[in-house]
C-alpha cells in the first residue's frame, strides 16, 4: 500500500514511512484498550456506587398518605415523612384572614400565603416542622404571631408558617404534596 | 536479585519529565516501579501457571471492595443477620450482586490458590532460595482459610450456626484447657451472639492482614526471583524478559480466563457451590441432616473425620496443613522440575487424584466404606510427603536437564 501512496521513496525512507504507520496503529491499538479498560472500570464501580444510594425499602417510605377527614377546625396531625415531623393543620378563618394581610415588605422570605397553599383549599397548611434557623423542631401554636415559636434561638413564625421575628432565614418548608381526594392527602 | 542480572532500561522517565523527577527525589516510587516492572528480571518462558498469584491478588481485592459495600448494610447480630443479608439481596441496589460477588469469589479465590499451591508442588517452588517465601505463602493460605470460615458463618443460616460449632468444638480435644477456650472463643456456652460478633470484627480485619502478608510475600519472590517450568535458574541475559509488557499483557488474558469462570458461576449458577440448608435461618435445635463445609475444605474435613479419635483427628487435619512447612526439607531432589522427573510426575498425578477423592469423600456421609477410603487416602496423603518424596531421589532417574531457560526455549521454538 505504501508503494502506491509513495511510489518515489528510496527503501529507508519506505521502511521508515511504514514504521510510523505501525507506531501509530500501536497507537491506536493501546489507545482503545486502555479507553476500553476504563469504560470498564467506570461500568464495574456504576454498581458499588450506586448500592449506597437509599434502598428500595427506604425509597418506599418515600411518601406518606394521610387521613385528613377526622383533624377538626383549627386543629393539627403530626406526622413522620422521610424522617422529618410535618403537620397538617386545618387554619381557622381568622388564622386565613391574618396569613393573607400581611405585606411583602414585612417579611423576610417574602412569600404570599396563597403560594403556599394549594388552590381553593387555604384551610389546609402542610409545613415541615423543622426551624430553617438551625434545626430545631418549634412549638405550635405559640408566639406572637400565633404560629409557631421556636424555644432554641427564639425564631417565630406565622399563621402561614412564614419567618417573622428571631433569627431563621426562611420561612418553614411546605413538603410536596397532593390531594388524593378531600379526605386523603399524600406527601412525596 | 539473582546474579544482578536485569533487563535494560535506556532512560528513566525521570530524566525525561521534571515531575517525575521532582516526585522521585521526594518518594522513590517512580525508580521502585521502573525497577520492578521494567528492570527485575523474570525468566522468559514462565507458562500461565505463573499467573495464579496475580489472579489470587486480583480475587483479594474483589473480596475486600465486595465485603466494605456489604459491611455498610449487614447486621452482625443474631436476631437480625439473616435478615440483614436478605435486604441486602432484596432491596439494596444491586445488593445481590455484590453479595453473589463476594460468595462466588471466595470460591474463585481458593480455584486461584489452589492451582498456584500445586504450580509451587509440580516445580519445586519451595526448595531453596525459595522456602521463606513458601511459608509466607502458606501462612497466607491459613489466613485466607480463617477468612472464609469466619465469613461463611456470618449469614447466619443453619450451615453457618452448625459450621461454626462443629468447627470451634474441636478445640475441646485439647487436654486440660480444652473447654475453656472454646467458651473463651464463643463467649458464651455455644454459639451465639457474642460469637458472631467477634466473627464479623475479625472477618473484616483479617483480609488487611492478609494484604500486608502478600506484600512481604512479594518482597521475598523479588529477592529470589521467579522459578520458571525448567528449574534451571536464571543465568544470563539471554534467559530474562521485563514484567511490563510481557507479563503484564499474559496476566490479563489469565484475568480474562478467570472472570470468565467467575462469570459463568455468578450470573448463572451462583448458589451451585454453596448449600442450601443456609438458606434456612440458624436454629440451634435442629441440626442439619448432613453438615458438610464449604467444597474448599472437604479435602481437610475427611481427613479429620478418618481418624477414629477427636484429638487425633483434629491433629491429622492441621497436621495436613503443617506437613506443607516441612516441605523443603523432605523432597531433597536436586532436580526442582517436575517435568525432569518421570516417576514424580505419576506419583504427583496420583496425589492430586487423591486429593480430589478426599474432597469428594469430605462430603459423602462418613458411613461403611467411606470410612475405610477416607483412612486411606489420608495415609496416601501423608506418605506423599512423608515417605515418598524423601525415597524418591534416591533411586529415581532424572531427565537431564537444559543448559539454560535460554537454551530450552531455543529448543522448543
Amino acid at each position: 500500500m505504501s508503494e502506491q501512496e509513495s511510489p518515489n521513496l528510496l527503501p529507508e525512507e519506505k521502511a521508515k514511512e511504514e514504521k510510523v504507520k505501525d507506531e501509530s496503529r500501536r497507537k491506536l491499538l493501546v489507545g482503545t484498550a486502555y479507553t476500553a479498560a476504563g469504560i470498564g472500570a467506570a461500568c464495574a464501580i456504576l454498581p458499588f456506587i450506586d448500592s449506597m444510594n437509599p434502598s428500595k425499602d427506604v425509597a418506599a417510605l418515600a411518601s406518606v398518605e394521610v387521613d385528613i377527614s377526622n383533624i377538626k377546625l383549627g386543629e393539627e396531625k403530626k406526622v413522620m415523612w422521610r424522617g422529618k415531623p410535618v403537620s397538617v393543620r386545618r387554619r381557622t378563618p381568622e388564622e386565613i384572614a391574618e396569613a393573607e394581610k400581611v405585606e411583602m415588605s414585612e417579611l423576610r422570605d417574602p412569600q404570599k400565603d396563597s403560594d403556599r397553599v394549594k388552590p381553593g383549599k387555604a384551610e389546609w397548611l402542610v409545613t415541615i416542622e423543622i426551624c430553617t434557623h438551625l434545626g430545631c423542631i418549634p412549638i405550635a401554636g405559640e408566639g406572637e404571631y400565633k404560629g409557631w415559636f421556636c424555644p432554641c434561638h427564639g425564631s417565630q413564625y406565622d399563621t402561614s408558617a412564614r419567618i417573622r421575628k428571631g433569627p431563621a432565614p426562611k420561612n418553614l418548608e411546605i413538603p410536596p404534596y397532593e390531594f388524593v381526594n378531600e379526605k386523603l392527602i399524600k406527601i412525596g | 536479585m539473582s546474579n544482578h542480572i536485569q533487563n535494560d532500561l535506556p532512560q528513566s522517565i525521570t530524566e525525561k519529565s521534571k515531575l517525575a523527577k521532582w516526585v522521585n527525589d521526594r518518594l522513590p516510587i517512580i525508580a521502585t516501579l521502573e525497577d520492578t516492572l521494567l528492570k527485575h528480571p523474570y525468566p522468559k518462558n514462565l507458562s500461565y501457571w505463573w499467573s495464579f498469584g496475580s489472579i489470587a491478588g486480583i480475587a483479594l481485592v474483589v473480596q475486600i471492595l465486595t465485603g466494605l459495600f456489604l459491611a455498610m448494610h449487614y447486621v452482625p447480630n443474631t436476631a437480625m443477620a439473616f435478615n440483614s443479608v436478605e435486604h441486602i439481596m432484596r432491596d439494596v441496589r444491586y445488593g445481590w450482586l455484590i453479595r453473589y460477588i463476594h460468595a462466588v469469589g471466595a470460591s474463585m479465590f481458593f480455584v486461584a490458590l489452589f492451582a498456584h499451591i500445586s504450580r509451587g508442588l509440580y516445580y519445586g517452588s519451595y526448595k531453596s532460595p525459595r522456602e521463606i517465601l513458601w511459608w509466607v505463602g502458606i501462612i497466607i493460605f491459613l489466613l485466607t482459610m480463617a477468612t472464609a470460615f469466619m465469613g461463611y458463618v456470618l449469614p447466619w443460616g443453619q450451615m453457618s450456626f452448625w459450621g461454626a460449632t462443629v468447627i470451634t468444638n474441636l478445640f475441646s480435644a485439647l487436654p486440660i484447657v480444652g473447654k475453656s477456650i472454646v467458651a473463651w472463643l464463643w463467649g458464651g456456652y455455644s454459639v451465639d451472639n457474642p460469637t458472631l460478633n467477634r466473627f464479623f470484627v475479625i472477618h473484616f480485619l483479617m483480609p488487611f492482614l492478609i494484604v500486608g502478608v502478600v506484600l512481604i510475600h512479594l518482597v521475598s519472590l523479588h529477592t529470589v526471583g521467579s522459578n520458571n517450568p525448567t528449574g534451571v535458574e536464571i543465568k544470563t541475559k539471554k534467559d530474562i524478559i521485563p514484567f511490563h509488557p510481557y507479563f503484564t499483557i499474559k496476566d490479563m488474558v489469565g484475568f480474562v480466563a478467570f472472570f470468565l469462570v467467575f462469570g459463568y458461576f455468578l450470573f448463572f449458577y451462583p448458589n451451585s457451590l454453596g448449600h442450601p440448608d443456609n438458606y434456612i435461618p440458624a436454629n440451634p435445635m435442629v441440626t442439619p441432616a448432613h453438615i458438610v463445609p464449604e467444597w474448599y475444605f472437604l479435602p481437610f474435613y475427611a481427613i479429620l473425620r478418618a481418624v477414629p479419635d477427636k484429638l487425633g483427628g483434629v491433629l491429622m487435619m492441621f497436621g495436613a496443613i503443617a506437613l506443607l512447612f516441612a516441605l523443603p526439607f523432605l523432597d531433597k531432589s536436586e532436580v526442582k522440575s517436575g517435568a525432569y522427573r518421570p516417576i514424580f510426575k505419576k506419583v504427583f498425578c496420583l496425589f492430586v487424584i487423591n486429593f480430589a477423592f478426599l474432597g469428594w469423600l469430605g462430603k459423602s456421609p462418613a458411613e461403611g466404606w467411606y470410612v475405610w477410603a477416607s483412612r486411606f487416602s489420608t495415609l496416601f496423603y501423608y506418605s506423599y510427603f512423608l515417605v515418598i518424596l524423601p525415597l524418591l531421589p534416591k533411586f529415581e532417574k532424572t531427565l537431564p536437564l537444559p543448559e539454560s531457560i535460554d537454551a530450552d526455549y531455543k529448543a522448543k521454538h
